[in-house]
């Protein structure tokens, strides 16, 4: 999420390429960019590629921006521009044409109800868990990630989530809610797994 | 999602996110939450998913950059000479 800074980033300054401001917005904003690129490429290297090129083009861009949208939100959109570039390269059997792809067909029915959602914190963050859930976001569709991550990972409204990604409100809407539920039944099937699982180890030290 | 009448727990599906983001209607809020009271699977639906998001808000999740990734993207932008510690 971003932070707000002590003091505003001054647009005047950053236009007129005052470089001290631009170490200003570069240390704000690396953290989001640095998470956008690692949860949409899922590794240190390429999301270190796209932190890089998306300030590279910002910086070659900043003159030229006209602030009709949040330097956070212009941030954004160059950075999943980036991230979906790298992953074109990457992973050339990915049809990226699935980011303006029609909604309509993706599951929505629950499957899995168990509820897991009263187990203690430590499990739930341990190391063990932590991996269940970034693998969970790496078998997200790229078109609901995208989406996911920059509204309940980053925390932007769906208003910015949509300005950045050039969707209507709507359609981000309607994606963020597959993506939640994508999510809920991965981590359901694995949780209902680890308590099979712990419940047959019981009662094999029982035996 | 059973015993239920299925539009109502389809409905519910439909309006999840909104009713966890805070964004009905206190009426259409009302009515779901009278659902949820007689719907066992849809309360544990609606119970993960609140989970799944509170996870990945938390903030063990908010991986900073690395020093070396900083320092390298700095070098990269010609910033070189801001490099000082992010704390100061």
């Amino acid at each position: 999420m971003v932070n707000p800074t002590s003091q505003e980033l001054s647009l005047e300054k950053l236009r007129a390429g005052d470089r001290a401001e631009i170490a200003r917005m570069v240390d704000e904003f690396s953290g989001p960019v640095y998470r956008l690129g690692l949860r949409m490429l899922g590794n240190q290297q390429d999301a270190e590629d796209v932190l890089q090129n998306t300030f590279m083009n910002a910086l070659m861009h900043l003159s030229e921006f006209e602030g009709r949208s949040s330097l956070a939100t212009w941030l954004y959109r160059i950075a999943a521009n980036e991230a979906l570039m790298l992953i074109r390269r990457r992973k050339p059997e990915v049809n990226i044409e699935d980011l303006q792809a029609d909604d309509s067909d993706a599951e929505l029915t629950p499957h899995q109800f168990v509820d897991w959602s009263g187990l203690p914190e430590d499990e739930l963050l341990s190391e063990e868990g932590k991996k269940a859930l970034d693998e969970a976001i790496q078998t997200l569709p790229q078109n609901l990630r995208m989406v996911f991550v920059m509204r309940d990972v980053e925390g932007l409204s769906i208003k910015d989530t949509a300005d950045a990604l050039g969707l209507t409100e709507t359609n981000v809407k309607t994606r963020l809610l597959r993506a939640r539920l994508h999510l809920r039944e991965r981590l359901s099937a694995y949780y209902a797994e680890r308590s099979e699982h712990l419940i047959r180890e019981d009662k094999n030290d029982g035996s | 999602m059973m015993d239920h009448n299925h539009v109502n727990c389809e409905t519910l599906l439909g309006s999840l996110s909104e009713y966890i983001d805070g964004e009905l209607s206190p009426e259409l809020c009302r009515e779901i939450e009278k659902h949820l009271a007689g719907c066992d699977n849809c309360r544990v639906v609606l119970n993960t998913t609140k989970r799944t998001i509170d996870l990945v808000q938390s903030p063990t999740e908010a991986i900073p950059v690395p020093d070396d990734v900083r320092e390298r993207l700095f070098k990269r932008l010609n910033l070189d000479d801001y490099l000082k510690p992010k704390s100061q």
